[in-house]
C-alpha cells in the first residue's frame, strides 16, 4: 500500500477492507510515521508484545489511522535490551502508550524526553515487567513519588485533587496549577485503576476472552467485545452469520444512545440544570429497561461472543415505539437546552480545544469530531452492517463544551435512524459459528466505532488454541492529555463540566 | 421561553418514581456489631460515599442510574455525600487494585464510626465467573474484603439499581437477618 511517497509492504487483513498488516524493523517505524502524519493520519495506538518464545525478541506494535484504514505494524526488536525510536516527536499522543509499554515491557523509546513511570506506581519492582512472560515479582509497596511538573511564580498555587473524587467516579489524581480562580497546568496521573487486564489474557479461552474485553471499559461493553471478537475471527477465518453482524450494529447503537443521554444529562447537571439531569436520565432508565427485557442486560454484557451474538431480537415493534418517543422527547429537551440562558452562558466558550490543536495531539472520537477532526469508523470505512447504512457523520468546529453537547445529540438521532433501518434491513439467519483455532499462531484486529471513540483490539492466539496476547485500546489515550489542553484559562469551578464533556474513561486506560 | 418548556415538560412528565424495595437481609456477609440504638439514631436514613478502587465503570453505570427520578433515593433517605468523613456507609466497586489500596484504606479510616461497608458487582464481591476473572494478580488485591471489613455484598455485573438499593437498606435496616 502507499502512504506518503513510498509504498510500504503491508497487507490486508483477511476479511476486512480497511485493516492493513506489516511488520518493519523498529528503526524504520519514525520513517513510517511521518510518512502517516504528512498524509493527515494519526497515531491511534502503541503498545509491546514479549515474543521470546516465539523465537523472536521483543515487538513493538503500532497502530495507525491512514487514508486507507487501520494500519497495525509491528516492530521487530532484540530479545536483549529492547529498545525503538521515539515517536512522541512525530505524535505527540505517544508519550503516555510509551511510557506504559516501558512499565509492562521495559521495551524502551529511545530519545523520548518524557521517561516518567505510568501505569507502575510502586505495586511492583523496579526492573520487573508484569507483561513479560517470565514475570515472577511479588507485589511490593514502595513510596510512589511521581514528578509533577510545578509552575512557579508569585501567587500560584497548586490544588490535589484525587485519587477519590468528590462524585461517583472513577480514581485518578489530578494536579492544578493555579492563579486566582484561572488554570495555569492541570497535570493528570491515571493509573489507580490498573487491574492487570492484559496479563489476564494470556492464557484465556476465547470464551472468557470476550467477557474480559467487554470488562475493559464498562461503559463501552459492545465496543470492546465486538472488537475482540472481530480479532479473533480474523485470526481464525471465522464467518460471521449476517444476521449476528446487523445485531452487533444494533446492540452498539442502543450502547451509543445510552451513554449519551446520560452525558447529556450530566451536563445539564453540571451547570445546576438539575432538570436536565432528571430528565435524560429518566430516558435513559426507560432505554436500559427495555434493553434488559429484548435482550436480558441493561447493558447489554455478554451478549457478543465469538462466531455470532448470544440473543435474537424477537419482535422490534417495542424498540422502535420507543426510539420514536424517546427522540421526540431529546428533541423537546434539546429546545430547552439550546433556549436555557443559564446553560448556553456555561457550555459556549468553555473548555476550548481548537482544531489545530486537536490535530496536532490526536484528539480523536466524538471530542475529536467536535473540534473539527471528521473520523467515524462508521462513515469511512464502514465495515457490515454499516457499510449498508450511509452513516452522516457528526461534526463541529468550535471545540468547546457546546460542541461537544451538540455533537452528542445528533448522534442520538443518528443512532435512533440507523436503529430503525437496522430493523427494517435485517437479514433473517442464524447467529452464531463455532470457531475453531488454526493450530498455528495467528493474529487479527477489531475495529470498531464506539460511542466515545474509535476501539482497536489486537489479539495473537497461541498453538494451543489460547490467547497469547491481546491488547485493548480506547480512545482515552489519546484524548486524556487534551483534557489538560482545554482545562487552560478556564476557571477552577468548570473544570467538571469540561471533564464530563470529554468524559474519558480511567479504567480503559489503565488497563 | 426556556422556563415556559421546561414547566410544560414537568407537568406533562408527571412523578416518576417508584416505590423502594425491601431491604434485603440474605446479602449481610457478618454479623453486624452494632447497637440497637445506634440504629434507631440512624434509622433508615445514610449517607453515602462511593469509591471506585477499580472497577470497569459498569457498577459506577448503575450508582449513577440510582440518582435517576425512578428511584427517589433522598426520598427514603439516602443521600451520596462527597467526603468520606460525612458518611455512614462506604459503597465500594472493585476490585482493588494495588495502586489504589492505600487511598481505600485511607478513605475507610476516615469514615466515622459507626461504618458500614458494602462491597459491590461480582469483582468487588469476588463471586462468579467475572469475580474469578478479575481475582488477585500482580496488580490488584481482589475482592473489597481482602482490603477492608466489609458488611454486605451486593453481587452482579453490574447489579442493577433495585439490588444495589436492596443491599444498602440491608446494611442500615436494623433487621435481624
Amino acid at each position: 500500500m502507499r502512504i506518503g511517497e513510498q509504498d510500504w509492504d503491508f497487507t490486508p487483513q483477511a476479511g476486512s477492507n480497511a485493516i492493513w498488516r506489516g511488520t518493519l524493523p523498529a528503526a524504520r517505524l519514525p520513517a513510517l510515521a511521518q510518512a502517516v502524519k504528512a498524509e493527515g493520519g494519526q497515531l491511534v495506538a502503541l503498545w509491546g508484545s514479549d515474543d521470546r518464545k516465539l523465537d523472536a525478541g521483543f515487538a513493538l506494535h503500532c497502530a495507525f489511522m491512514t487514508g486507507a484504514g487501520l494500519v497495525w505494524v509491528s516492530g521487530t526488536l532484540p530479545a536483549e535490551a529492547p529498545a525503538y525510536p521515539d515517536l512522541a516527536h512525530v505524535f505527540p499522543q505517544a508519550d503516555r502508550m510509551q511510557r506504559a509499554t516501558f512499565d509492562l515491557l521495559g521495551i524502551r523509546a529511545e530519545g523520548a524526553t518524557d521517561t516518567r513511570k505510568w501505569l507502575r506506581h510502586g505495586a511492583w519492582p523496579e526492573g520487573t515487567y508484569p507483561l513479560r512472560k517470565d514475570f515472577a515479582a511479588s507485589p511490593t509497596r514502595e513510596l510512589d513519588a511521581y514528578p509533577f511538573i510545578r509552575v512557579e511564580g508569585e501567587g500560584v498555587h497548586e490544588i490535589p485533587v484525587g485519587p477519590i473524587h468528590a462524585g461517583t467516579i472513577e480514581p485518578g489524581h489530578f494536579r492544578f496549577s493555579i492563579i486566582g480562580d484561572r488554570v495555569l497546568r492541570l497535570g493528570e496521573r491515571l493509573g489507580y485503576t490498573h487491574q492487570g487486564v492484559e496479563k489476564r489474557f494470556e492464557g484465556m479461552d476465547l470464551a472468557t476472552g470476550a467477557r474480559l474485553a467487554g470488562r475493559v471499559s464498562g461503559d463501552s461493553h459492545v465496543a470492546f467485545a465486538w472488537a475482540y471478537c472481530m480479532a479473533v475471527e480474523a485470526a481464525t477465518g471465522c464467518m460471521v452469520p449476517e444476521r449476528a453482524l446487523w445485531l452487533r450494529g444494533l446492540f452498539l447503537e442502543i450502547e451509543r444512545i445510552a451513554n449519551h443521554l446520560g452525558d447529556l444529562g450530566y451536563l445539564g447537571n453540571d451547570v445546576a440544570l438539575s432538570f436536565g439531569f432528571m430528565h435524560f436520565w429518566r430516558l435513559k432508565e426507560d432505554w436500559l429497561r427495555l434493553t434488559a427485557r429484548l435482550f436480558g442486560h441493561r447493558y447489554l454484557f455478554d451478549r457478543i461472543v465469538p462466531g455470532g451474538v448470544a440473543v435474537d431480537l424477537a419482535d422490534g415493534s417495542e424498540l422502535l415505539a420507543t426510539a420514536d418517543r424517546l427522540e421526540q422527547e431529546v428533541r423537546d429537551l434539546k429546545a430547552i437546552y439550546d433556549e436555557h440562558a443559564g446553560v448556553q452562558d456555561r457550555f459556549a466558550n468553555t473548555g476550548i480545544v481548537k482544531p489545530a490543536m486537536a490535530a496536532r495531539l490526536g484528539l480523536t472520537g466524538l471530542a475529536g469530531r467536535a473540534s473539527a477532526q471528521a473520523w467515524d469508523a462508521r462513515a469511512q470505512f464502514p465495515q457490515p452492517p454499516y457499510d449498508q447504512l450511509d452513516v452522516n457523520m457528526a461534526t463541529h468546529s468550535r471545540g468547546d463544551v457546546l460542541a461537544r453537547a451538540e455533537v452528542r445529540f445528533v448522534e442520538v438521532f443518528e443512532s435512533m435512524r440507523l436503529i430503525r433501518a437496522m430493523l427494517e434491513l435485517m437479514p433473517a439467519g442464524p447467529l452464531q459459528v463455532a470457531v475453531a483455532p488454526t493450530g498455528s499462531v495467528a493474529e487479527g484486529m477489531g475495529w470498531v466505532e464506539g460511542w466515545r471513540g474509535e476501539i482497536v483490539v489486537a489479539v495473537r492466539i497461541g498453538a494451543d488454541g489460547r490467547l497469547d496476547r491481546v491488547h485493548p485500546h480506547d480512545p482515552s489515550w489519546q484524548n486524556w492529555p487534551l483534557l489538560e489542553v482545554g482545562v487552560l484559562g478556564n476557571i477552577v469551578p468548570d473544570f467538571p463540566l469540561i471533564n464530563k464533556s470529554f468524559n474519558l474513561s480511567y479504567s480503559g486506560q489503565d488497563l | 421561553m426556556a422556563t415556559h418548556l421546561i414547566l410544560q415538560k414537568i407537568f406533562k412528565t408527571g412523578i416518576v418514581s417508584e416505590p423502594a424495595p425491601a431491604a434485603d437481609t440474605s446479602l449481610r456477609t457478618r454479623e453486624q456489631e452494632l447497637h440497637a440504638e445506634i440504629l434507631k439514631v440512624f434509622g433508615q436514613a445514610i449517607t453515602i460515599r462511593h469509591v471506585d478502587a477499580g472497577s470497569c465503570n459498569g457498577c459506577e453505570l448503575e450508582i449513577h442510574a440510582l440518582g435517576g427520578p425512578h428511584f427517589n433515593i433522598e426520598g427514603i433517605g439516602v443521600k451520596f455525600a462527597a467526603s468520606p468523613r460525612h458518611v455512614d456507609l462506604l459503597l465500594v466497586t472493585g476490585p482493588v487494585s494495588r495502586n489504589l489500596e492505600t487511598a481505600l484504606k485511607r478513605t475507610y479510616d476516615a469514615t466515622p464510626e459507626p461504618k458500614w461497608v458494602v462491597a459491590m458487582g461480582d469483582c468487588g464481591c469476588g463471586c462468579g465467573t467475572v469475580g474469578g476473572m478479575f481475582g488477585e494478580n500482580y496488580a490488584s488485591c481482589g475482592k473489597v474484603a481482602n482490603v477492608i471489613p466489609v458488611d454486605v455484598e451486593v453481587p452482579g455485573c453490574p447489579p442493577d439499581p433495585v439490588t444495589l438499593l436492596s443491599g444498602i437498606l440491608a446494611a442500615v435496616s436494623g433487621r435481624t437477618a
